[in-house]
């Protein structure tokens, strides 16, 4: 600690009741007893050598997430290519093509097949690649290990090994599994924060054996050495079992000496210890599921289509084959021109069927244009791009923490676009897990001027609708009219926008406490005791800044940590906390130095979920006895004295106005002790303390429970959980794309609740379905099956209820606990609670373990059969995000996990409307209709084939020469399918924006139905039928020259390839509506190219053997016919469509008809209102979101200002009162 | 937070310090191509835009229609099928057995010519259910053995025709040339040769690279099986205008091919005598012969098809223009009426 402050070292676990109280009985327990597999890990420690050689050689801590090594690399993702099913037909007519039953040459064959291999290929290298580069900056970084003779030194996490000493410094991640020895506290204890694991916010306590405490700086570990036999690596992060031998004793081990990697070292200086598991050993990594690879609904669809069209295929197929069997057998021998039967027996007429299978692999061969090879490899690159765009996306970009977005994969984006649930996390996720102390009501006064982010929107969007109502007067005239109103009301609201805090986790405003004002109120000596308990009632430490002098506070939770902030600016500045007491400066404005007082800390019965309260019973310098306790309302309230509830009633109303504006809400009380009823209790109490046996903390809790009466309510606090930028309105807009959110919290249930409230999910006037776990102390045979009754039953009911509501606008919110939902999640309840869940707006899951997040995402997916979308940040949401259809992890905050896991990553969760709204709304269409047309253009072009069979003999001849056909797919039409997969946009970002409901095409699958899909196939059919035929007709016999020549085949294939070239560029110019240059340059250029390749292509001596030999330049090219039948055919293909879609957009617009055509008009300018309006009643369909949570207010504001307009005529004036 | 970390080690400051251009460099640059702001033209089908896209349509394609069935029709032709009527009556029971015999195949046809003919007048042979586009025939051939004198025992792709028994290859090898049609055709009108002029029917890039000016043909039509024409072994391979032709593969099994022209008019009713050897055996399969003359306009041969096509197309996009025209008199929908928007349209949908 050279250079540092020395910390005051304090025995935490004498100031604490619960969680860091050293049991006594520990040391009498004896050392585990265990044998045989599962526990057979030795590690030496401070002896990594011992661990360089088998069997005691274990894993390195070098960690890798990446699919393939360079080794493994080709034969893998050679494998992975060629299990997709196309991919392998074409394998297979590549080596088939060698053989003579090829109808094509073997280039044309193997080409393309090699190009479509290879570009997926690079893509996955540079995909594993970019993992790779993510795991080597995690290897890298850097830890604090023993290397000799008490010397510690640096060394990147990967060379870690099993029985290193590492010491841990604040705010570092452990870089292993670590036993802990030792810690700056004199203890033993440090805190560790998980959020990493389990998501949970609130400090964990480790705390070291008693035995390794001298362990306490770099020297002593010179000549340390122990053995720790233990567990083998498991993936259960809260249990663990081993036997520490040190000193020729044997200790036992238990999890609260684990320090796991990825957690946090929080508010201890440093930590010693020794590392037990490495790399994958760890618990954190064997917990990482390896991620499933998951593909998109549109992509399984596309491969039922390939199947359809693998069909087909086989079917047309079939028929070649059924028809040259006929025509060998019967026609074949009359042929004399074709010297039947020849050597191989590809046309032997004596020996059909032989010579038919063999036609078979040909035609299946031939027909291969109908499965459009480069489908694949144009999704991927169009996806490939596509992600490139989310990740260059400037509006996604997060300043502050400086992460742009992120597609980790991009097999999903257009997954993006079909999302029907989002189910997210909330710490971290939607708030920023910091409070600010917003408001607060002593003595029944209410106090603080700022609103609330809920409050602020409710004010805005009442300006506004005012706006809208006095549209057609002046906005003087307005001004005059409602002038009263707005200063009332709104001005108070909105003025206070402007300046949001300067003080971190302090928001609040009002003069009349502030700068010491507090003092002149009627209820001064409230005031004090309020700030007092709010200085001296927590367990936190205060740290001095040494620059500025102030204090900032490491406080277990981050309430506790707004309130001593708010207490410092009030004027009591808790400065200093001892063994035994706490330090307080308090300042008023009649001195001039503030007084430092010290209050002695006599007990402190700290916060547990259960007991929902704190409270500390302090001596203050007079030797009065206090106890101050804060907690939850309704607990509080309970606890009253009969004369501590004078001021019940008002607190009771400001703190539901509180909760209603979305903020978290505690009560403050305290009593007076009398010396003779103190320490008749404490004896009580440490009696209970020291007491011996399981059911120490049932007792220590009960006597807690006799002092914590008959308390005196001084006030309450009012906290905003900092939601994180723009979270109200980014819900608010998801719903109204029709999105359903659920929140899975590992918070409890109030807390959620709250949460629900800020971020809009709920909402007052909202019927709340609570359903819990009924108390289980009531004696029942089977416990168990009486619960499941009791929830069953509560699930029934509120089912029930939601059947019979008659209130089309009613909403439900459905509350559920975590254990409730083991109950629920189990197989023969599941159904009836997700039936429930799809009845409400909006679903809270509290208390949720991360393995039921997973599993209830798991139920969502697969019992509403739609496409889920999971958000979290914290390595709990990892199960959550894999399991989800699509998972998003929040970068930007420390942990990778999540991220890791995740499909998509963004910087914060208001990011999320543009992901899906914007990006996934694009890209869902993109790919339907790029996947569409496709299919149309291959099977517009395959079929042609086909026919041409049937006029050829089936003899397996195509009408077109090879290098056509090969660049048809791969070069001549694969660019405008990618544009049109790329750039495409029905209507530009700002309009999806603005109309959320439009994202409702997704989910709803519009475009990429079977209605749809069959509709382009049939498309395709015509196009073929009409290509072909009407070629064939125009060339059937006669002259196409004026020079009296005939056409031969190479002619009459290219006029038809040119035809075919024409159509489906002109059908995708047709289908795009979005024209860049690039759009134009690349279907306009496809069309020039397929002129300038068969130019060149006619100069080259190799087109002489397959008389194409300037086919363009002599033969076709002057030909009128050769150019007029190009016109024909192109506008006869496309007529159909444009009919179609000229009928459509008339009769049944679609909703991006609609809003194109307002923008094409710029109605939005020339009737601002009208739109609104229409997107307002859009809106009211909504039942949660921000904005029927601000309608709430809205309503609620315009009662009072009814009323109030009623008062002033009569009175003539308004008191302020809010 | 950095206070609690006096003692961090060097490290840390330094990233630190890393940390800030990486920062900047993450930042995604504006282009407006990444953010997707590419200018661009968003055409939307209004009313205006269909009827006028149909109207363009119709009022391009119908005078092209009636332009093309003008041309096709002042095209004359004559078709006059023989492949029965040249078999003397006793044989007709037994076609193939006539054509193997070694009977003289000479026949005479009588046209009579209907309408005025203009020079170039075209000569071709049509034959009928002959698969020139057979895979097996196609391939048939070696493109380099024709082009280049030194190739000529390039004949891997010719079999079954790629040698004589003895091994000589023959040139040029394959069934495409081997099957060469072989009827001839001499015409007369009053008496009068009409000359055929048979240069000049192929195209002139088959003649200069296609076929070797230097390449005889060799050992051809020497094998057990007769196939179809022979060919003068003094002539260069590009000079066999009626081989180059023939080499050219119909891509259907109707086809007619250039035989030649005859460069003089012919009036109506003109009756011209065709003196023709029935040499080619279409007997097998049914195959029917037929000669044709006919005159070509700039479209080509006679081709009605074509001009009813655009008429078709033509006269269906007028109707469907009135029919969209009468669509939106009748019930017109304001555009961007935003009571269309799904979620206006039906209340409570979501």
């Amino acid at each position: 600690m050279a250079g540092g402050r020395i910390r005051a070292r304090i025995r935490r676990s004498h100031l604490y009741t619960f969680a860091c109280y050293r049991s006594p009985t520990t040391q009498e327990d004896g050392p585990h007893d265990f044998q045989g597999p599962g526990f057979s890990r030795i590690v030496y420690c401070n002896q990594p050598q011992m661990h360089e050689q088998k069997p005691l050689k274990y894993c390195t801590n070098y960690i890798s997430t990446t699919k393939y090594n360079v080794i493994t690399f080709l034969p893998k993702a050679i494998f992975e290519q060629f299990r997709r099913v196309a991919n392998l037909y074409f394998l297979l007519a590549a080596v088939l093509s060698l053989t003579p039953v090829s109808p094509f040459s073997p280039v044309s064959m193997i080409a393309p097949l090699v190009f479509v291999v290879g570009l997926s290929m690079a893509k996955e290298a540079l995909e594993d690649w970019r993992r790779f580069i993510q795991d080597m900056k995690v290897n890298l970084r850097k830890a604090n290990v023993h290397k000799k003779d008490g010397v510690f030194a640096l060394k990147p996490w990967m060379k870690l090994h099993v029985g290193d000493i590492v010491k841990v410094e604040k705010d570092k991640f452990f870089p292993a599994d670590l036993l802990l020895l030792s810690s700056s506290y004199e203890d033993g204890i440090c805190y560790v924060e998980t959020m990493n694991l389990d998501g949970e916010t609130n400090l964990k306590v480790k705390r070291s054996l008693e035995t390794t405490l001298p362990l306490e700086d770099d020297q002593t570990f010179k000549d340390f050495s122990a053995t720790i036999r233990c567990e083998d690596p498991n993936p259960n992060l809260y249990t663990f079992v081993g036997n520490f031998e040190f000193d020729r004793q044997v200790f036992p081990l238990d999890p609260s000496q684990i320090l796991l990697r990825d957690s946090k070292l929080r508010n201890t200086a440093f930590v010693y210890g020794v590392v037990i598991f490495t790399g994958h050993d760890s618990k954190v990594m064997q917990n990482a599921t390896k991620s499933p690879s998951k593909r998109s609904r549109i992509e399984k669809q596309m491969d039922r289509i390939i199947y359809v069209l693998f069909s087909l295929l086989v079917f047309i197929s079939f028929i070649s084959s059924v028809g040259f069997i006929a025509k060998t057998k019967r026609d074949l021998p009359k042929w004399w021109y074709l010297q039947v039967p020849d050597e191989d027996s590809l046309y032997n007429p004596g020996r059909p069927l032989t010579s038919g299978f063999y036609h078979l692999v040909t035609a299946l061969i031939l027909y291969g244009y109908l499965i459009p090879i480069s489908l694949y490899v144009s999704i991927e690159v169009v996806k490939v791009l596509q992600a490139l765009f989310i990740n260059r996306d400037i509006h996604m970009y997060d300043e502050e923490t400086g992460t742009p977005a992120q597609a980790r994969t991009s097999n999903l984006n257009e997954e993006l676009g079909q999302v029907d649930t989002i189910l997210s996390d909330k710490t971290g996720t939607l708030t920023c897990n910091q409070m600010d102390f917003l408001k607060c009501s002593i003595a029944g006064t209410p106090y603080g001027m700022r609103s609330s982010e809920v409050e602020l929107a409710a004010a805005k969007q009442m300006a506004l609708d005012i706006d809208g109502q006095s549209q057609a007067s002046t906005p003087q005239s307005w001004r005059k009219s409602s002038g009263a109103f707005s200063e009332v009301e709104l001005e108070t609201v909105i003025s206070s926008k402007d300046e949001r805090p300067a003080i971190k986790g302090f928001s609040f405003e009002d003069v009349h406490l502030m700068n010491g004002n507090w003092l002149k109120e009627p209820n001064a000596d409230n005031v004090l005791l309020f700030f007092r308990i709010l200085s001296i009632c927590h367990t936190a430490i205060p740290e001095e800044n040494e620059e500025t002098g102030s204090y900032t506070y490491e406080a277990e939770s981050p309430d506790e940590g707004a309130f001593l902030i708010a207490a410092r600016e009030f004027g009591f500045e808790f400065c200093k906390r001892t063994q035994s007491s706490i330090f307080v400066r308090e300042r008023y404005p009649s001195f001039q130095e503030p007084i430092e007082r010290e209050y002695k800390v006599l007990n402190l019965l700290d916060f547990t979920s259960k007991r929902k309260r704190m409270s500390v019973i302090v001596r203050d310098e007079n030797g009065q006895i206090l106890l101050l306790c804060k907690g939850a309302d309704s607990i509080i309230f309970d606890r009253l004295a009969r004369n501590g509830r004078t001021y019940e009633e008002a607190t009771t109303k400001h703190l539901n106005e509180y909760g209603e504006t979305g903020l978290r809400t505690l009560a403050l009380a305290y009593k007076k002790l009398d010396e003779a009823k103190y320490s008749a209790w404490n004896e009580e109490f440490m009696r209970a303390k020291t007491s011996i046996g399981g059911d120490r903390e049932g007792m220590l809790e009960r006597i807690s429970d006799m002092m914590e009466k008959d308390l005196i309510l001084v006030g309450a606090t009012a906290v905003e959980d900092k939601l994180q930028n723009g979270v109200p309105q980014c819900i608010d807009k998801l719903a109204q794309a029709g999105l359903k959110i659920w929140v899975l919290t590992g918070d409890k249930m109030e807390t959620a609740i709250n949460i629900g409230y800020a971020c809009s999910l709920l909402r007052q006037g909202m019927k709340h379905i609570c359903i819990t776990t009924m108390n289980t102390d009531a004696i029942v045979e089977d416990p168990n099956k009486a619960i499941k009754e009791n929830i069953l039953m509560q699930i029934t009911n509120a089912t029930q209820m939601i059947k019979l509501e008659k209130d089309p606008h009613a909403a439900f919110a459905l509350i559920i606990d975590g254990k409730t939902l083991t109950y629920t999640l189990e197989d023969d309840m599941k159904l009836h609670f997700l039936n429930l869940a799809v009845g409400c707006a909006s679903v809270i899951c509290c208390r949720v373990s991360p393995k039921q997040k997973a599993l209830v995402t798991r139920l969502v997916k697969e019992g509403t059969g739609k496409t889920t979308l999971a958000i979290g940040d914290g390595a709990n949401d990892v199960g959550m995000i894999q399991e989800a259809d699509i998972g998003v992890g929040i970068s930007g905050c420390e942990g990778m996990q999540a991220v890791m896991a995740s499909d998509f990553a963004i910087a914060q969760f208001q990011f999320l409307e543009r992901l899906l709204v914007v990006h996934g709304h694009w890209c869902y269409k993109r790919i339907a209709q790029m996947i569409c047309y496709f299919f149309y253009k291959n099977i517009a072009f395959g079929l042609t084939i086909f026919y041409f069979e049937a006029f050829a003999g089936f003899s397996g001849q195509s009408v077109y020469v090879d290098w056509y056909m090969l660049l048809f797919n791969v070069v001549l039409t694969s660019l405008p399918v990618i544009s049109l997969g790329v750039f495409e946009q029905d209507v530009d970002s700002e309009v999806c924006l603005q109309f959320p409901a439009l994202y409702q095409q997704g989910p709803k699958n519009l475009f990429f139905d079977w209605y749809r899909i069959f509709g382009w196939m049939g498309n395709g059919l015509y196009t073929s039928l009409i290509i072909f035929f009407l070629n064939i007709i125009i060339f059937y016999d006669q002259a196409f020259r004026p020079g009296g020549q005939t056409a031969d085949m190479t002619a009459v294939g290219t006029t038809m390839f040119t035809c075919i070239i024409w159509a489906v560029n002109t059908q995708i110019a047709l289908t795009m509506s979005h024209f860049t240059w690039i759009q134009h340059l690349f279907v306009w250029g496809s069309v020039v190219f397929w002129y300038l390749f068969l130019f060149v292509y006619g100069e080259l001596t190799y087109a002489l053997d397959v008389n194409a030999f300037r086919v363009l330049s002599e033969i076709l090219g002057p030909a009128p016919i050769y150019w007029s039948t190009t016109l024909l055919v192109t506008v006869a293909c496309n007529l159909p469509y444009l009919a179609h879609i000229s009928f459509q957009r008339s009769f049944n617009p679609l909703d991006h008809h609609v809003i194109q055509e307002i923008k094409y008009y710029k109605k939005d300018i020339e009737d601002r209102h009208m739109w609104r309006n229409k997107r307002s009643k859009a809106r009211q369909k909504t039942k949660i979101g921000f904005s029927a949570r601000v309608d709430a207010k809205i309503r609620q504001l315009k009662g009072r200002l009814q009323k109030k307009y009623s008062s002033m005529s009569s009175n003539g004036a308004v008191a302020q009162q809010t | 937070m950095n206070s609690g970390t006096p003692s961090s080690s060097a490290g840390a400051p330094g990233s630190a310090e890393s940390a800030a251009p990486r920062r900047n460099s993450k930042r995604p640059k504006y282009s407006r191509f990444t953010q997707q702001e590419l200018p661009a033209c968003k055409p939307i089908l209004t009313p205006k835009w269909v009827i006028s896209a149909f109207l363009l349509v119709s009022v391009v394609f119908i005078p092209i229609g009636v332009v093309s069935l003008f041309a096709s029709r002042d095209v004359v032709e004559i078709i006059d099928r023989y492949e029965t009527e040249c078999i003397p009556l006793d044989s007709r029971n037994n076609k193939t057995g006539f054509m193997w015999s070694n009977a003289d195949k000479t026949c005479n046809r009588i046209i009579t010519v209907t309408k005025h003919m203009k020079q170039p007048i075209y000569v071709y042979y049509q034959l009928d259910n002959f698969y020139q586009n057979h895979r097996r025939y196609v391939k048939s051939r070696s493109d380099q053995q024709l082009r280049n004198p030194g190739n000529e025992r390039d004949i891997s792709t010719c079999s079954p025709e790629d040698t004589t028994p003895e091994g000589l290859p023959i040139v040029p090898c394959g069934l495409i040339a081997w099957s060469m049609f072989n009827d001839t055709y001499s015409l007369s009108r009053n008496n009068q040769q009409l000359g055929i002029n048979k240069r000049g029917i192929s195209w002139q890039s088959d003649r200069d690279r296609k076929f070797g000016k230097g390449v005889f043909p060799k050992n051809f039509q020497n094998g057990t099986a007769p196939g179809g024409a022979k060919l003068n072994e003094s002539i260069p391979l590009s000079e066999q205008e009626d081989l180059i032709v023939w080499m050219r593969t119909a891509a259907l099994p109707t086809f007619r091919k250039l035989y030649g022209k005859i460069e003089v008019d012919l009036q109506a009713g003109d009756v011209i005598n065709v003196t023709l050897q029935n040499n080619y055996n279409t007997y097998n399969f049914n195959g029917k012969k037929k000669l044709v003359l006919s005159t070509t306009s700039w479209l080509g041969g006679k081709n009605d098809f074509m001009g009813i096509a655009y008429l078709t197309v033509g006269g269906l996009c007028f109707c469907l223009a009135m029919g969209f025209m009468l669509i939106y008199l009748i019930k017109p929908r304001q555009l961007g009426d935003p009571s269309y928007l799904s979620w206006n349209r039906n209340p409570g949908g979501h």
